[in-house]
């Protein structure tokens, strides 16, 4: 005689499995998250010992405010030259580290290891490095710049150009990571249908990377694709090191926004306002891009 | 016509091929029959073009073909695992390989796909797919994913990508080693039949001795990196050139028994006088199926164990002298117990006679008269 019966006991071992993290992401996350959005509405400032109902004022300043509408411009033109190449450059070191890897195994470890540093490196360390190299009179890059003739610029301190700089220092951040996702990626394609391949026929690199290689990377392409967006989106550590927003918030983005107007001005309402817009920039993103591209790399 | 001259094949220090020298007719099915590891799918690979020989001959209807690729070679291929393209759909993955050879790049390309000369070329392999399909009976299932198909419809669809185009040659690497039973009976058939009807040379690999017997018209033995027999089926069932070769072919094992010397054979066999040197040591093979039970056989031994299958009972029997031995009995055969003296026959023409050291099939020195009588009458 059992005390409970056989489904009771399953569901309990479910509800066993499952429950203590669905507690922890309702408390830790889906909570805060109802929190910061009432707070949106409010004039709430941090230590204050009240807060007033302001409506929709805080989107509204959002949207008047050239400040804001800079940052949320800005974001978007990171995002926009980070995602793609850091993809495009991940995926081609994939490409030639996963060929040399036939031949020369050591020398692709090594390489792996190098592009993988930025990832395991403490980004705010990294950053104090990029500052000695790109400062406009000691740098090393203004330096070999010179040796080529070329005036180099104010790399961090030129309004016009400051925002492609942490660009293309976001790339050089990401690519390493998508390297060893795309790796890993590369090497779960099944041999035999690169033969497969050059047996029907398709035995030039490009047909066969057309053919195999990228469809079979597909599930990679979309996993990549989307942690590459929120990282690029999310960005704020080497814009609060280097720039902190400047020169004239030439370089100000939604997290640093965030971090600002919350951190440094106590505006919580306002912060919680701007957080929501980025929340529900992420969660769009998001939601197209698994809507879009789900269906169409799962072959099923 | 395909031709291998003193093919050999070395991963390192292993030498996986050894010397490998053999040819088929414009027209034959040849197997590729071994144990797993006796490098007969590496052999496969160099026909293709997918493996290269360190060194040796690949001649492709009267063509070195060693330096030419997979593609150049016009080789057909059925792979194993079917190595479908999931991304396609059943009727993509049949018309990939006429697309690649018969449409220039500019023609497959996402503008160049809309030109008329293009299009024209695309009316042309839909047809050709659907005639295929329809003679290995897929058609419903062309706009399919392969994920969603069966094990055996991913087979057909492996073979109809194989046949939709001209190759010079067919090559398969065990095609129906992941099928069930019953499948892959019924698609032996399936198999040979293009090959009768198209008139090419089809190379089939298989650890499967009776797919191999069943299907192709010359089987080579691989093993350990070396052909150890080439030759018709019924030459190999009959007369295997080595215990080896005896060993892997037939249904069921072979029997082996040790005799010191061909005067003092073990447990009642008996060889005709005369027909062996000498002095020699010699180790007896039959085959299960040619060893009955008969009241008045000449081989004397206890049943052990019996093994009812329906057709046949299968027995093991211990002959005098120790050796444990298996026969088999007609499916209506019956027995009171399943233990106890038993004699068994055989006829001398199935004994199969061997070195003791090398495992090289001996001839005997037979006249003719004793062919077809019972033992018995032998000694």
């Amino acid at each position: 005689m059992r005390l409970i019966d056989r489904t009771r006991a399953e569901a309990l071992a479910n509800l066993w499995l499952a429950g203590p993290a669905t507690v922890a992401v309702l408390v830790l996350i889906f909570i805060p998250v109802s929190i910061v959005a009432l707070l949106s509405f409010t004039d709430y400032q941090f230590g204050a010992r009240s807060f007033n109902w302001v409506g929709f004022d805080n989107y509204l300043i959002l949207i008047k405010d050239p400040q804001a509408r800079r940052a949320i411009t800005n974001t978007i033109v990171y995002a926009a030259i980070v995602i793609p190449l850091s993809i495009l450059f991940g995926l081609l070191v994939a490409l030639g580290l996963h060929s040399v890897m036939r031949y020369a195994p050591r020398l692709s470890a090594i390489l792996r290891a190098a592009y993988f540093l930025p990832v395991a490196a403490t980004l705010v360390a990294m950053a104090v490095v990029w500052q000695m190299l790109l400062h406009p009179n000691l740098g090393l890059v203004n330096h070999l710049l010179a040796a080529a003739d070329i005036r180099g610029p104010a790399w961090l301190s030129d309004r016009g150009l400051v925002l492609y700089t942490l660009a293309v220092i976001g790339i050089w951040q990401t690519v390493g990571y998508n390297m060893v996702l795309f790796l890993a990626g590369l090497a779960a394609i099944p041999e035999h249908l690169y033969d497969a391949a050059e047996i029907d026929g398709a035995n030039r690199g490009w047909e066969r990377f057309w053919t195999v290689t990228w469809p079979m990377l597909g599930p990679t392409t979309l996993f990549v694709v989307v942690v590459t967006a929120t990282g690029a989106f999310r960005v704020f550590e080497t814009v609060a090191t280097l720039t902190r927003g400047g020169p004239a918030f030439a370089s100000d983005v939604l997290v640093y926004a965030i971090y600002r107007e919350g951190f440094v001005y106590f505006k919580a309402g306002y912060s919680s306002a701007i957080t929501m817009v980025f929340f529900v920039f992420v969660l769009l993103f998001t939601l197209a891009k698994f809507r879009l591209m789900e269906s169409r790399v799962h072959y099923r | 016509m395909i031709e291998l001259r003193n093919v050999t094949r070395r991963f390192g220090t292993t030498t996986v091929l050894k010397d490998i020298s053999l040819a088929a007719e414009e027209g034959s099915f040849l197997a590729l029959l071994g144990p797993s590891g006796c490098g007969k799918s590496t052999l496969l690979r160099i026909i293709a073009g997918l493996d290269r020989p360190n060194s040796g001959e690949v001649i492709l209807g009267g063509r070195d073909v060693r330096n030419l690729t997979a593609a150049e070679r016009n080789v057909a291929m059925v792979f194993q695992s079917y190595a479908l393209y999931p991304h396609l759909t059943v009727a993509q993955n049949i018309a990939l390989p006429l697309a690649m050879r018969g449409r220039s790049r500019f023609e497959r390309s996402l503008i160049g796909r809309w030109f008329p000369a293009s299009r024209e070329k695309q009316q042309e392999e839909i047809r050709r797919v659907r005639e295929i399909a329809d003679q290995l009976g897929i058609l419903p299932l062309l706009e399919r994913k392969p994920s969603q198909l069966s094990g055996g419809q991913k087979q057909r669809v492996a073979v109809a990508r194989a046949l939709v185009r001209e190759p010079s040659i067919f090559l398969l690497d065990e095609p129906l080693s992941n099928l069930d039973a019953k499948l892959r009976v019924q698609m032996r058939a399936e198999i040979v039949a293009p090959n009768r009807r198209i008139g090419r040379t089809f190379v089939y690999v298989t650890h499967d001795q009776a797919e191999a017997m069943a299907m192709a018209d010359k089987v080579a033995v691989m093993l350990d990196g070396r052909i150890a027999q080439f030759a018709s089926p019924r030459e190999l069932y009959e007369t295997p050139v080595s215990m080896d070769v005896a060993a892997f072919v037939g249904l069921y094992p072979i029997n082996f028994t040790k005799a010191a010397d061909w005067t003092a054979l073990p447990g009642g066999f008996r060889l005709p006088p005369g027909s062996l040197p000498q002095g020699k040591q010699v180790i007896i093979g039959i085959r299960p199926e040619h060893l009955f039970p008969d009241p008045e056989g000449p081989v004397r031994g206890k049943l052990v164990r019996m093994e009812y299958q329906g057709a046949e009972v299968l027995l093991d029997v211990r002959i005098d002298g120790g050796t444990l031995v298996k026969a088999v009995a007609p499916g209506d055969w019956q027995r009171a117990e399943a233990r106890g003296d038993l004699r068994l026959s055989y006829l001398p023409r199935h004994l199969h006679v061997f070195a003791a050291g090398s495992g090289e099939r001996l001839e005997l020195a037979r006249d003719g008269q004793h062919e077809d009588e019972r033992a018995t009458t032998c000694g």
